[in-house]
């Protein structure tokens, strides 16, 4: 019975395939979710032939049912693309599964044309074409999320790159800004990358500026400290500078000892350091 | 059995630790260490481990411990050298190193240890 459903459709995919191709594309371009500001008609219509091409070569095989076979690889990879890039150009999900969705109202058009009034096999045809497009939609969706979620990734990772930088400041005095909030895998970045530069540079001193660090609670401090206790096992020390009132108090409030010089400033932090380095600052 | 040289450098000792350390190989230089501060009445020793990749928290503990002695026998103990990913392991450890100086190079070291002589040296200047 099956097999007689997914025969006929696979028939008239390949009689009518350039007339459910045009149904199909007046019908996307009628739909809201055509998105023209983003794609030119004939792109549309391309990408639309192109995938009712291998659409109709993967429906040869008769199996409507399990799109993870090598004879759906085809269009799957084809639907993957066109996610992909429907997704770096700004789609929504909806208007990314629409295009497979779509395509249901031509097919179940033709379907009914050629079942006659033999309704037993027009709703058996209208099943296995849901089913197969149904799960081609969330195919695309799928992807789509996938493509999403690597974008923020990249997007973190940069952040992270970004928002660790260490800076020379003075002769053996090195700052790191810290922005953000921070978190155990900051820090780690943040403490590989200044004490690679403290071994590089040979800085006797490092400024963790915190002016850039929204909140303080008792892991960011546990944080700082581990940092400063890693520099000191480098042989240098550290200043905490940018410490704003809110902070002094939330610390101070959660009963807990910075056991390292702090200043409000960086420019107090400098001072500092650049008097313990033994140098003086004159005007001439 | 392999033993870590101690070098005499004026009123100093040197240290400089080349070899992975194994437990036997410091508890050997902890003793060595200890009796060469008595025997030469050095009062200052500078231990090197910018060769060591790895360092435990056994190693960690007896560098403390050498540091401890050493000030027991009234010298003061300078660690230089630490690689950053040896500093960070040992701060993920939990090992600060407490009460051990440390300093990023040699030369620094020998300052360090040379401006705690002279403080030192102060402080009985005006004891007496």
């Amino acid at each position: 019975m099956s097999k007689g459903s997914s025969q006929r459709i696979a028939e008239a995919l390949d009689k009518f395939q350039q007339e459910i191709v045009d149904d199909w594309i007046k019908e996307q371009f009628a739909a809201t979710s055509a998105r023209r500001d983003l794609m030119n008609e004939a792109r549309l219509a391309e990408q639309s032939r192109e995938f009712l091409a291998t659409f109709r070569t993967a429906a040869q095989s008769y199996n409507f049912t399990d799109i993870e076979a090598t004879e759906w690889s085809k269009p799957r990879a084809l639907l993957g693309e066109i996610s992909r890039s429907r997704a770096e150009q700004g789609y929504t999900p909806a208007e990314t599964a629409t295009f497979v969705f779509s395509l249901k109202q031509p097919l179940f058009t033709i379907m009914r044309r050629l079942s006659g009034k033999d309704y037993e096999a027009l709703a058996e045809d209208v099943w296995t074409i849901t089913v197969v497009l149904d799960k081609l939609g969330l195919y695309t969706t799928e992807v789509y999320q996938k493509t999403r979620e690597a974008v923020i990734k990249r997007q973190q990772e940069e952040l992270t790159e970004l928002s660790t930088p260490v800076v020379k400041l003075w002769e053996g005095v090195l700052l790191v800004p810290l922005i953000g909030t921070l978190d155990s895998a900051r820090t780690g970045h943040v403490m590989s990358a200044l004490l690679e530069q403290i071994a590089q540079t040979g800085s006797a001193f490092a400024i963790l500026d915190i002016t850039g660090v929204p909140s303080v609670d008792t892991q960011t401090a546990q944080h700082l400290l581990k940092t400063v206790a890693a520099t000191r096992l480098m042989g240098a020390d550290c200043i905490i500078s940018g410490v704003r009132p809110v902070i002094a108090q939330t610390i101070v409030t959660l009963g807990l000892t910075l056991d390292v010089i702090t200043k409000s400033s960086i420019a107090d932090a400098l001072a500092e350091a650049i008097k313990r380095l033994g140098y003086t600052i004159a005007r001439s | 059995m392999e033993r870590i040289p101690i070098l005499r450098m004026g009123e100093f000792l040197l240290v400089t630790i080349q070899v992975d350390m194994h437990d036997r190989l410091a508890l050997a230089l902890q003793e060595d260490l200890t009796n060469q501060i008595a025997h030469s009445r050095s009062h200052g020793v500078l231990i090197d481990i910018s060769c060591l990749d790895i360092v435990d928290s056994f190693t960690a503990r007896l560098l403390g411990n050498m540091a401890s002695m050493a000030r027991m026998l009234d010298a003061e103990t300078v660690v230089v050298g630490m690689q950053p990913a040896v500093a960070i392991t040992l701060v993920e450890l939990g090992i600060t190193l407490e009460g051990v100086r440390t300093a990023l190079n040699p030369e620094k070291g020998m300052e360090l240890l040379r401006a705690a002589l002279r403080a030192r040296s102060n402080e009985d200047g005006h004891a007496l």
